[in-house]
């Protein structure tokens, strides 16, 4: 109490001080240091330089690339089909909304403190796909039709992934209940549904649905193949989404459901206000998982003639016009899809760590 | 609420000295008769009768595994007995999820492990049962919940998450959350037990002021010390039946039953 101010001693460490303790504290992690270090730079240099440094970057088709760096060119001058696919350029204002949306829904969601980001958030997740849903398809509203059949590139790839995240989530959160259920028949069911799906390879379920699917159903009741395809991967993923929910369920000490029960708080309410948001924060990491290896997934899409953006990207590097530029394609693929997963990934983090209450037991 | 336990416990003073209330059937405000209850095929409790009226004390004892937790745990169903019957309030605990939530408002239930809920609150566990069960509004269940808080000492601590506070505070928070509902009846299973001993007195101090407030109590606990300044009754179990009941300076100067004299021995002597 005598000295009520007393501040945790400050360490200042000099970068020479760091590289000794951390680079070169023993002969062998010398050693180590000095061959990573010459791999590093005998690697970087080349890449950097074929990336920027000797990359073409002005000007119209294949023969301004003459460097011998990357033809960034085919990027650029192809960048509408590999966003759009075949999307009509009149009506692409239309996707651009989508994706200025996307952007103002969830970028506040990494600034803190920015004013009201959960509710930008939760509009993200509710009100976004059903903007989206009048939006990009048109139809109504006076907006022309543009058949998904026309839809392509980087905002197929982000609608497969976006709906299937959304959607799968709360059906795996019913599934994941069901199978915990004291019900035998919902029991039953969920592990039915959850076993089946798991076991088979999205690609099957994909060829599926876009190939048996429409036999079974009755006359007149088609879906584009699209929808068929979303649907697949939504109930895939759900799948997946109920085990790792159900890990967390698992994890709640038993504890928890008697208070609950002991303060008269019936089964949704337990589940809904002390279970669920206890489960859910525990499995975060899980949950993102899944997300991003699903992110990835949806590129299988490509096997039922969907072109996202690495099946847009693939049909172009083919075409004659344009020669040797299949890395360029696939680095740009990569580099998107790094940028969202990484995204998710960071969101996640901040997310666990916004959420830790400092419970331990 | 204050006025009405005032006067029963005023009322009931003078029939401290009985120590059989069966006479007294119709004010009891929980009634357990020839209740039973099996794990399987293990026998856990043994045909329990107990009648305990509004405002009385009721401590529980006995050795580890005799039974204790599981029978005030059928008090509030958190589990099923098969035959005999419980009656808490006038309702009778049946399969019926409506009765069953209907006792579990007016009992609350203090644990041994605290179990509050961990991503709320203290004063967001307080509020919660309060706002969704007996919807209260929101403003109000607040400033009950501080009151309690303030009755448990804590106020301070109101804004701060339970793995912030120590075993002790933690365990004055669920008292003050199971108050919240304003119950006629408390159970206390071992509140004390997974306490270091300088943390023990703060919640004991609490839970003495609450039974000086009129509260129908039932507490398992092997302070003996609080039995002897709060019971109106204390009840020893062994291997799932009641051995013994009296009142509490009978009990401890002059118990009946052998295995009442042994068990008594043994926690005397630390
Ligand atoms: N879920 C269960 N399934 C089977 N047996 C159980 C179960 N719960 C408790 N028991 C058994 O029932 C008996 C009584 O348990 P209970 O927890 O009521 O004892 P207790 O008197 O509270 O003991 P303690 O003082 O150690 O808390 C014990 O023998 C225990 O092994
Ligand atoms: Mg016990």
């Amino acid at each position: 109490m005598a000295e009520p101010m007393l501040k945790p001693p400050k360490i200042a460490i000099s970068p020479v001080d760091w590289m000794r303790r951390n680079l070169f504290s023993s002969w062998y992690n010398s050693l180590l240091t000095i061959v990573v270090g010459y791999l590093v730079v005998t690697s970087v240099g080349p890449v950097f330089s074929w990336l920027f440094f000797e990359a073409t970057f002005l000007g119209t088709d294949s023969s301004d690339c003459t460097g011998t760096g990357a033809c960034w060119l085919f990027i650029s001058q192809r960048l509408n089909f590999f966003i759009y696919g075949f999307y009509p350029d009149e009506f692409q204002w239309r996707v651009n909304i989508m994706f200025g949306l996307l952007a103002v829904c969830f970028v506040p969601q990494f600034i803190e403190g920015f004013p009201w980001r959960k509710w930008f958030g939760l509009f993200g997740l509710t009100g976004l796909p059903v903007v989206g849903y009048f939006l990009v398809p048109g139809g109504s509203f006076g907006l022309e039709a543009v058949e998904s059949s026309k839809w392509g590139g980087l905002m197929l790839t982000l609608i497969l992934a976006y709906i299937g995240i959304i959607a799968s989530l709360p059906i795996g959160i019913v599934l994941a209940l069901g199978r915990r259920s004291e019900m035998p028949i919902i029991r039953g069911i969920c592990v039915v549904f959850i076993e089946v799906w798991r076991a088979v390879p999205l690609i099957t379920v994909l060829f599926m649905a876009s190939v048996m699917l429409p036999l079974f159903l009755p006359d007149g009741m088609n879906f584009e193949k699209l929808m068929r395809a979303l649907i697949g991967i939504t109930l895939w993923q759900s799948a997946y989404m109920a085990e790792v929910i159900r890990g967390g369920l698992q994890a709640i000490p038993r504890g928890q459901y008697e208070a609950a029960d002991a303060l008269g708080l019936g089964y949704w309410k337990k589940t809904g206000l002390i279970i669920l948001p206890q489960a859910l924060k525990m499995v975060i990491p899980g949950i993102v998982n899944t997300f991003i290896s699903l992110f990835k997934d949806t590129t299988l899409v490509l096997i039922i003639g969907l072109f996202d953006i690495l099946g847009t990207v693939q049909s172009t590097i083919t075409d004659p016009a344009w020669q040797n530029v299949a890395i360029e394609g696939y680095v740009f693929v990569a580099f998107c899809f790094w940028v969202f997963c990484f995204g998710i990934s960071r969101y996640s983090q901040n997310l666990e760590r916004k959420l830790d209450t400092g419970h331990k037991t | 609420m204050g006025n009405t336990m005032t006067e029963q416990t005023q009322a009931t003073d003078p029939k401290k000295t009985v120590p059989s209330q069966k006479d007294d059937n119709s004010s009891a405000i929980i009634r357990v008769e020839g209740m039973n209850k099996w794990y399987g095929d293990f026998h856990v409790l043994k045909n329990l009768n107990l009648n305990v009226r509004q405002g009385e004390r009721i401590v529980i004892c006995g050795p580890s595994g005799s039974g204790k937790s599981t029978f005030i745990r059928c008090i509030n169903r958190l589990e099923e007995h098969q035959q005999g019957r419980i009656i808490v309030d006038n309702i009778e605990l049946t399969d019926d999820i409506r009765h069953i939530d209907t006792v579990r408002r007016e009992v609350g239930m203090v644990f041994q492990h605290f179990n509050l809920f961990p991503h709320l609150t203290v004063l967001e566990n307080c509020c919660l049962s309060p706002i969704w069960v007996r919807k209260v509004p929101r403003r109000e269940a607040e400033a009950t919940a501080m009151e309690y808080l303030e009755r448990v000492r804590i106020p301070e601590q109101a804004s701060k998450f339970p793995g912030q506070l120590s075993g002790g505070q933690q365990q004055r928070v669920a008292i003050a959350r199971a108050l919240c509902m304003k119950p006629k009846i408390m159970l206390f299973d071992e509140p004390t037990s997974a306490l270091d001993p300088e943390m023990i007195k703060e919640v004991l101090d609490v839970m003495i002021e609450l039974a000086g407030s009129g509260m129908t109590m039932i507490c398992v606990t092997h302070e003996m010390g609080f039995a002897k300044t709060v019971a109106d009754r204390v009840i020893f179990m062994d291997s799932g039946e009641i051995v013994e009941e009296a009142p509490p300076h009978e009990f401890f100067t002059n118990p009946r039953e052998p295995r009442t004299q042994k068990f008594l021995e043994q926690i005397l002597q630390h």
